[in-house]
């Protein structure tokens, strides 16, 4: 690979895989924040509310490093993608405009109210913030999925005289449907993380007997919560992405599936690894059959194998793109059945006491980051050689005129800042998290300290 | 319609320099004029609900530059491509300093993001002038609307140029020392006491070597690119915009002097509008001029997008605007008047 190529590639994934740990986390608490607000609003139950306010500080430090390492996406589609730029912009500027027209100013306005105004707002109006900062948090996830949808499936453009592309129809774009069940795909991805993340804090507080009230809240709102959304992960949002790569990009889907040859009945391969030169998969367990089944819901269809396409149109990288894959796949699957099995003891009344479910949900907290990276991974190795699909190859898309040497200036450069910035971002989470939510006074305890009588006891 | 989209972007950058550059600004004076921790808090107050919501208007003005005029925005970002990841990282560094600052009270770790927020605001100043240079003075571009420029070259102003040269030092001394009054003026509308005196004096050392350097920035630019004159000549009610920003700074320092903070405020705001409005016009309808010939300078008409894009924005555009000037009429509004540290509901 050409050098000027790979450092611009490296930067690029680096940066977004970096960046999107956080807008993940942010997008998952944002609805949980709701919920817990809501809550609070509905039953005047304070403990909901100063849950609110403690996830809303771990939200307020992670917005910071998901907004400081934004900038440099948007940034990069000129600064190193510039042909791509040149060829697309007209396109996809639109997507990407519209983000900082729409999502970033309503998020930027009401997360300060959210997070500094809680005592000058009405309980109402600042639920409204807190609704509004989830509002403006998934509409700048659903127009930078429109835009990674558009590259993935190109729709709604015409060629211009000069070459380039250019809109030809706005609600194409926008309605892409390729951006429908990618974006319901990613946003309950996003929740998984959040309540994975809630739900290890709460364990932890119960393991060490900590905010042993408020830990019981975190892991019960956690574990109902993620099973409903890693259940719609799976059935109808990755199911149905399936049965669209099917048919859009069958190479992906081979690839993703290390399947070298087209045939009927193709089966689903659960473990093995790919042997990409010898074209076949060592220490294979399958289910016969089965891919065929998933992608057209007939036992004997046909599935296009990697030999439909020339080589030089397939993922560059399909170890990488098969693991990637399996791994999404198969840490989807372990959320179904830890959610699950926790939710049975919830019912069963047993989860507060059972204490090696507590260690396993801690532990599960890194999980959904790394099947939420393993997902995209797969989208865009997947898309690979295209850097938009069936019309501009990643080779012709980067800035020629940026050489390698200042690509890994800049590289290394982002490597030391983010090396920087995890630092401060784990020391000030850990802190919050061992000073926990403030305490509060339930409300049995009020009404026993307001029948009190003749102290002139106040409350707060 | 492409007319349209120029100014469209040149008023949206114009309105980013106005509301970041305030912040800006007041990060710039942040080591000098506030001493104690209380008074670092109060910078960090008058700027913290709003520093976040003005720099959005450098991403929105960035993605609307983008689908405007999709080459400009290609070629002008990978030929900048190294201060404009300098400005990325210097971005990230302040705004960490600002949020991360109050998280934990303790001398060390606040004196060293007040640090980081002092430098990166000064060094981003300068930058962001030095861009605006480079834009006026013209870039070495090649028949495929590319260019590439070093940091520097022989910092002469010629057909090599580098990003930094003297005059486009110049551009960013001027901006440093207009977004340092800028900034003071709004820190002395936003305080009390002892520093809203320090703001005050700040904004008044500061005036005389604005009016030297803004006198002084003028010549240099019709020395370095005479050609700047020509659209002047041809529409002569241009020559109306270097008589607003003379006036705005004679304005100011009449309002500065008889304590009229908010007057002076918006003397500078005018200032910084007219300086931007007189670049446009010069600029127009080049976007981007060539230092290797006017032939292969990037205009509206070669850079911009397709037509029936362009029409599509201009009606979500001004929706989104609306939206926006709601949102932050409603803000200012709230965090209207002086910083006061007695309520204590605010996290900074």
């Amino acid at each position: 690979m050409d050098s000027a190529l790979l450092i611009h590639r490296l930067q690029f994934a680096f940066t977004i895989t970096y960046h999107y740990l956080f807008p993940q986390l942010t997008m998952g608490l944002a609805p949980l924040i709701v919920v817990l607000k809501t809550i609070e609003l509905k039953t005047g139950d304070e403990r909901y509310g100063a849950a609110a306010r403690f996830w809303a500080k771990i939200f307020g430090i992670n917005f910071v490093v998901g907004v400081v390492t934004g900038i440099p996406m948007e940034f990069q589609f000129g600064t190193n993608w510039s042909h791509f730029s040149r060829y697309a912009g007209g396109v996809i500027g639109q997507t990407l405009a519209m983000e900082g027209c729409f999502a970033f100013f309503l998020e930027s306005t009401f997360l300060g109210l959210f997070l500094y105004g809680e005592k000058r707002l009405s309980k109402r109006m600042h639920w409204f913030a807190s609704l509004m900062v989830f509002l403006g948090s998934w509409m700048s996830g659903y127009f930078i999925v429109a835009t990674d949808a558009w590259m993935q499936h190109p729709v709604g453009y015409e060629r211009a005289t000069n070459g380039s592309l250019q809109l030809k129809s706005f609600w194409d774009l926008v309605l892409n449907p390729w951006a429908w069940w990618q974006y319901a795909h990613n946003m309950s991805g996003t929740v998984i993380t959040g309540a994975f993340v809630i739900g290890a804090v709460g364990a932890f507080y119960l393991l060490s007997q900590k905010h042993v009230e408020e830990g019981r809240i975190f892991v019960k709102v956690g574990i109902i919560a993620a099973l409903l959304v890693s259940v719609f992960q799976v059935v109808p949002t990755g199911d149905a992405q399936g049965r669209m790569l099917a048919r859009n990009q069958p190479v992906t889907l081979a690839a993703m599936e290390a399947l070298w040859q087209t045939q009927p009945g193709a089966p689903l391969v659960i473990l093995g690894q790919p042997d990409v030169a010898n074209k076949r998969i060592d220490n294979p367990i399958v289910v016969p059959k089965m891919l065929s089944f998933l992608t057209w819901r007939s036992w004997s269809a046909e599935v296009k194998g990697l030999d439909s396409v020339p080589k030089e149109d397939w993922p560059e990288n399909i170890p990488l793109l098969y693991y990637a894959y399996h791994i999404m796949v198969g840490l989807g699957t372990v959320f179904i059945a830890v959610t699950g099995l926790a939710c049975i003891l919830l019912w069963r009344r047993k989860l507060y006491e059972s204490r090696w479910m507590l260690w396993i949900l801690l532990l599960m907290f890194p999980f959904p980051y790394i099947a939420n990276t393993a997902g995209w991974m797969t989208a865009e190795i997947g898309r690979q050689p295209w850097l938009v699909y069936g019309l501009m190859r990643t080779v012709d898309g980067y800035s020629k005129m940026v050489s390698a040497g200042n690509g890994w200036f800049s590289f290394l450069g982002f490597a030391g800042m983010y090396t920087v910035l995890s630092v401060l971002f784990l020391f000030l989470v850990r802190r919050e998290i061992e000073h926990g939510p403030e305490p509060v006074i339930s409300p049995k305890l009020r009404k026993q300290i307001e029948a009190i009588p003749l102290a002139p006891v106040e409350v707060r | 319609m492409s007319t349209i989209w120029f100014m469209i972007v040149a008023v949206m950058v114009a309105i980013y320099v106005i509301l970041d550059g305030f912040d800006l600004g007041a990060g710039a004076v942040h080591l000098f004029i506030a001493r104690t921790d209380e008074e670092r808090r109060m910078v960090i107050r008058a700027i913290g609900p709003v520093w976040d919501g003005n720099e959005v208007w450098l991403l929105a003005a960035g993605g609307t530059l983008y689908f405007a005029f999709p080459l400009l925005y290609a070629s002008s970002f990978s030929g900048f491509y190294l201060p404009l990841m300098m400005v990325l990282w210097l971005l990230m560094l302040r705004a960490i300093g600002i949020e991360f600052r109050t998280h934990i009270e303790q001398g060390v770790w606040k004196g060293f993001f007040d640090t980081i927020f002092g430098v990166s605001s000064i060094l981003l100043a300068i930058f962001f002038g030095a861009a605006l240079g480079n834009v006026v003075r013209g870039v070495p571009l090649n028949a495929d609307g590319y260019f590439f420029e070093p940091l520097w070259t022989n910092w002469r102003v010629g057909a090599q140029n580098g990003i930094l040269d003297w005059y486009t030092v110049l551009c960013g001394v001027v901006a440093l020392v207009t977004l340092v009054v800028h900034g003071s003026l709004y820190l002395a509308t936003k305080t009390q006491n002892e520093l809203n005196v320090r703001a005050r004096k700040v904004a008044s050392w500061f005036w005389p070597v604005q009016v030297l350097l803004t006198i002084f920035s003028l010549i240099a630019t019709v020395y370095a690119v005479p050609h700047v004159l020509e659209n002047y000549s041809k529409w002569p009610v241009g020559y109306l915009v270097p008589a607003i920003v003379i006036g705005s700074l004679a304005y100011m320092y009449f309002a500065h002097s008889r304590g009229q903070e908010k007057d002076a405020f918006l003397a500078s705001c005018t200032y910084i509008i007219g300086m931007l409005v007189g670049a446009a016009f010069a600029l127009y309808p080049n976007v981007l001029p060539a230092s290797t010939g006017p032939v292969l300078s990037l205009t509206i008409y070669n850079t911009a997008a397709g037509a029936h894009g362009l029409s599509v924005g201009l009606v979500w555009w001004t929706i989104g605007m609306i939206l926006a000037a709601v949102y932050f009429v409603f803000v200012y509004r709230m965090f209207r008047g002086k910083v006061r540290l007695e309520d204590s509901d605010h996290g900074y």
